[in-house]
């Protein structure tokens, strides 16, 4: 099918079974720890070895020698996989990182070496065996010295214009009688997924099966085929139950790369966890940004000049982080510039972490209004309200689908009891505490992309869905399940639903937010498929029947819908594909995070006491589930605020706090009772199901609306996060 | 910058090493032909899992959780990190919850060790497990067995009165209240933020308000 003109009326609007809070499909599986994770498969590759991976010791230069002979004898080994006998891994389309030091070194803990034994123990204890010789050669691993010299890169396949100017910033932001200009920094963040990356592999001639944890299956076969050198159709990929991702398993890691390599060289079965330590050096993480933000204002609050500048780096062909996307649509203003510079840096790859641009944008943006808000006299709220636009600001033409962006902020203030905050920082006090409550905007884009999927209707009325599609604790099942069964009539009992294999209809997985709105849309043309089939089959007329109550009615006739696979089970296939709509229509999700935090006014130390969500992005599928992904990303904008850090020796050139002790995510104690409220909206210009994504959206301004809390209780602005104590310690207010 | 090689002393080059195995500048300290490593000797461990005798013969490194996950097939109980740092791998030995992956399978010769498959199955769910799914306490699942037996244990411990950095009164007895149930969950790290519903499924399951 083709979706091209604004949806009108059909089955899914009847909303029985979407958008109810349903218990996840998967729910008994993986709370009884029988799901089935990618290290975890027992049967499928009988005389599988354990592979390990030694990851190399400087950060730039080259391998001189390597010395396998001990690893090679000792008990147990299989083989040791190096660049001399790995063949010439290539790379794939979206990751630049290089699988292997071959023989140069790109990074720290760039594999260098796996160890292939019978056991996982007798793999680790032979990769101490092997010696390694380095030339090293010096690197480039801080961000800041090359804020003057990084060039604008030319445009990639993501992300946008690097460079885009709007009427005549310079002269407006010059004029402009209210200003902000200020710099913020955001540091390198890891995923930190509990699953570590995983995978076996195991050939058969010259096609290769991986039961791995990847996010995106067309992406993993497209890039394993070409780092293996073989055609796409002969990888054949099963994710079933990926442990988290973010981002962090978009495609092809090393885990997979190396596994298929060193099964190819040992000729047997390899399977290979990351070791959790070798992680955040050796796969993406999301890179560090320093951001200066530029706002000039009339007295009024309209904003009439905006100014983004941000700075990434990266391996030398890697991706620019795109902080500006949101800078660019989020607040009306005539005159604009967004700018992305990208330094090279000799660190791990930086790539996509959830809500790639946005989150880290926004948290530079949004403190800045909170800062505009306050020379103006404003409240925050109102400073966003007035700034709001219906249209897209680089391009009058294009209206927003939807954009409940100020009924978000007003359903917020109201349900967070906002009218109850001093403006006034550091006027709420409650013994040492110090205490203060902030808000931001939040924006996400609302993609969709092409979409297939297969349905199945057999003689019992069951109906079984196939999709490449992946559920990386999003939902994609239960989402999936309940839409077939909204589009057959049936109760969802009665729905079957196989993901994550490269050999079902293609989506494009886990990734923008767009899983869960794209997977749906196939979901519906598959059904509308089936629906059409089995009403021929029946011998009805295909434009008057109605599937309810897992029967076919039209007129005062009524069948069973199992009866229509009695003499065999019915099976289509279809896709959707769009077209125009999201050139007519800017397409976007939206939100308003609020926090409440007190501050230790002896240690600095912050706690945040209450946080909501008010959140819009169309049709919402499932209420439970959509709900947890949204509290998920507050959690993890709670990390970004407060937290997260991955330290940078930049002697050595690597981050130090390489483990999950010493990279800290936010753990129970650190969260209080979570709200999310979700605007109740369809969006007709997205696809047929109305909805769009919110895994992503629940995480961007999350963060600045902790740090404009921290500025409320405190009165001491820190503009890089994360705001650790050390920060602000020493400008606190004197305790009276 | 540049492609000036650096001089790097001893010291130094042990700090950049430290995390690696292989350290060059003692590839030339090494004798040259290193004897082969010995086959290291296995050892025998019984032990009760989920109620079922299990005798394993076991090379000594092999920690109790890969002991589950590798040798009886109960991966159930995850690999996080290996480390300690995550909870991924809690199970419950002799009524305690420990981390598997920090203790290694022969030091618990004669033990009783209840996994996640201990405690239930899909089709007899344990109540734990079933406020997990009611309140949708997870989302990539893959820290959920190890949340789950940390909540079955923890409301054990505020029962048994074992206190916690979280009580006003130590020598109070301990109530299974919001604050208390995140001080003793805070070892078991969801990166995917389910914590709010997680302890709204303990305290479904306590009787109690979060």
């Amino acid at each position: 099918m083709i979706f091209d003109t604004p949806a009108g009326t059909n089955p899914t609007d009847r909303m029985k079974v979407l958008g109810k809070p349903l218990d996840r499909y998967e729910g008994h599986l993986k709370t009884t720890g029988t799901a089935t994770y990618a290290y975890e498969w027992q049967d499928v590759a009988p005389g599988f070895a354990y592979g390990y991976i030694l990851g190399a010791a400087i950060a730039r230069g080259r391998i001189t020698s390597i010395d396998t002979r001990d690893a090679e004898r000792a008990p147990g080994v299989i083989g040791v996989v190096t660049y001399l006998n790995a063949g010439k891994p290539g790379v794939g389309k979206f990751y630049v990182q290089k699988m292997l030091a071959a023989p140069e070194v790109d990074h720290y803990h760039q594999p260098v070496a796996v160890v292939v034994a019978e056991t996982f123990e007798q793999a680790r204890a032979a990769a101490g065996l092997v010696r390694v010789d380095y030339q090293r050669t010096a690197g480039r691993f801080d961000l800041a010295a090359q804020n003057g010299s990084a060039p604008v890169p030319p445009e990639g396949e993501f992300g946008g214009p690097n460079e885009k100017r709007v009427g005549d910033f310079a002269r407006a932001f010059a004029a402009a009688p209210v200003k902000v200009d200020e710099t913020y920094t955001v540091p390198d963040q890891a995923h930190a997924m509990m699953e570590p990356h995983a995978s076996i592999a195991k050939w058969d001639g010259d096609r290769v099966t991986c039961w791995t944890s990847i996010q995106q299956m067309n992406w993993g076969t497209r890039d394993l085929g070409l780092i293996l050198g073989i055609p796409k159709q002969n990888v054949h990929l099963i994710s079933p139950y990926i442990g988290g991702g973010f981002g962090g398993k978009g495609t092809v890691q090393i885990d997979l790369a190396l596994a298929a390599i060193a099964a190819r060289v040992v000729k047997r079965p390899v399977k290979i966890a990351l070791q959790r330590p070798i992680m955040f050096n050796t796969t993406i993480h999301r890179p560090k940004t320093i951001q200066r933000v530029q706002l000039g204002a009339g007295r009024d609050g309209r904003l009439t000049a905006i100014g983004h500048d941000s700075l990434s780096g990266n391996l030398v062909g890697g991706r620019t982080e795109p902080t500006v996307t949101s800078t660019r649509t989020l607040y009306a203003g005539a005159n604009r510039l967004t700018r992305m510079r990208l330094a090279t840096l000799d660190l791990a790859e930086g790539n996509a972490m959830r809500a790639p641009g946005e989150a880290p944008g926004l948290m530079a943006l949004e403190i800045a209004m909170d800062e505009l808000a306050e020379k103006l006299k404003m409240d925050p709220i109102e400073l966003r309200v007035v700034n709001d636009t219906q249209v897209d600001p680089e391009n009058p033409d294009k209206p927003f689908s939807t954009r409940a962006f100020v009924r978000c902020l007003r359903e917020g203030a109201q349900r967070f009891h906002w009218d109850k905050r001093r403006s006034t920082p550091s006027a709420v006090r409650e013994g040492q505490w110090l205490i203060g409550m902030g808000m931001a905007g939040a924006i996400r884009g609302g993609k969709i992309a092409k979409a297939g999927a297969r349905a199945r209707l057999d003689r019992t009325g069951v109906v079984t869905i196939e999709t490449d599609m992946t559920d990386i604790g999003t939902g994609s099942y239960t989402v999936v399940q309940q839409t077939a069964a909204e589009m057959m009539g049936v109760a969802p009992d009665r729905i079957v639903v196989k993901l994550g294999d490269s050999t079902f209809p293609e989506t494009p997985g886990s990734g923008g937010q767009q899983g869960a709105p794209s997977v749906t849309a196939g979901v519906y043309a598959a059904c509308t498929k089936l629906r059409e089939t089995v009403a021929q089959r029946l011998g009805f007329n295909t434009a008057d029947v109605d599937f309810a109550d897992g029967h076919v009615h039209s007129g005062n006739r009524s069948v069973k819908l199992a009866d229509a696979a009695k003499d065999g089970d019915i099976v289509v296939e279809d896709l959707m594909e769009f077209a125009k709509l999201a050139d007519q229509f800017q397409q976007q999700t939206f939100g308003a995070h609020f926090a409440e935090v007190a501050v230790d006014a002896y240690t600095g130390e912050v706690r945040v006491r209450r946080m909501l969500a008010v959140c819009a992005a169309g049709r919402i599928l499932n209420a439970k589930t959509a709900r947890s992904q949204v509290i998920g990303g507050m959690v993890m904008g709670v990390g970004a605020a407060l937290m997260e850090d991955m330290a940078i020796d930049k002697r050595f050139g690597f981050f130090v706090n390489h483990d999950l002790a010493g990279y800290e995510v936010p753990v129970h104690a650190d969260i209080p009772h979570l709200d999310a409220f979700f605007i109740d909206e369809v969006d007709p210009t997205i696809s047929p199901v109305k909805a769009k994504g919110v895994g992503e959206l629940g995480l961007t301004g999350v963060a600045p609306a902790i740090a404009n809390a921290i500025y409320n209780a405190t009165g001491v602005r820190v503009r890089e996060y994360p705001i650790t104590l050390e920060k602000h310690l020493d400008r606190l207010p004197a305790l009276a | 910058m540049g492609s000036e090689t650096f001089q790097l002393s001893r010291r130094e080059m042990l700090m950049s090493s430290a995390t690696t195995a292989a350290v060059s500048s003692f590839a030339s300290e090494t004798a040259e032909a290193a004897p082969p490593v010995k086959a290291v000797p296995t050892y025998k461990v019984a032990m009760t899992v989920n109620g079922a005798s299990q005798t394993l013969t076991l090379d000594p490194r092999t920690t109790l959780l890969d002991a589950l996950r590798e040798h009886l097939h109960l991966t159930g109980t995850k690999k996080g990190c290996d480390h300690g740092q995550c909870g991924a791998c809690t199970v419950i030995v002799n009524g305690e919850r420990i981390n598997a992956c920090l203790s290694l399978a022969v030091q618990h010769q004669g033990d009783a060790v209840t996994t996640i498959e201990g405690l239930g199955t899909p089709e007899r769910l344990h109540p734990m497990q079933a406020a997990f799914v009611k309140h949708d306490g997870y989302q990539c699942g893959y820290c959920t067995p190890g949340q789950i037996c940390s909540a079955v244990s923890v409301l054990e411990e505020i029962k048994r009165g074992i206190p916690s950095h979280a009580q006003a009164d130590l020598m109070a007895a301990p109530k299974p209240t919001g604050a208390e149930m995140r001080e003793r969950m805070s070892g078991n790290i969801c990166r995917c933020g389910a914590y709010s519903n997680i302890v709204d499924a303990m305290a479904d399951v306590a009787g109690a308000r979060a």
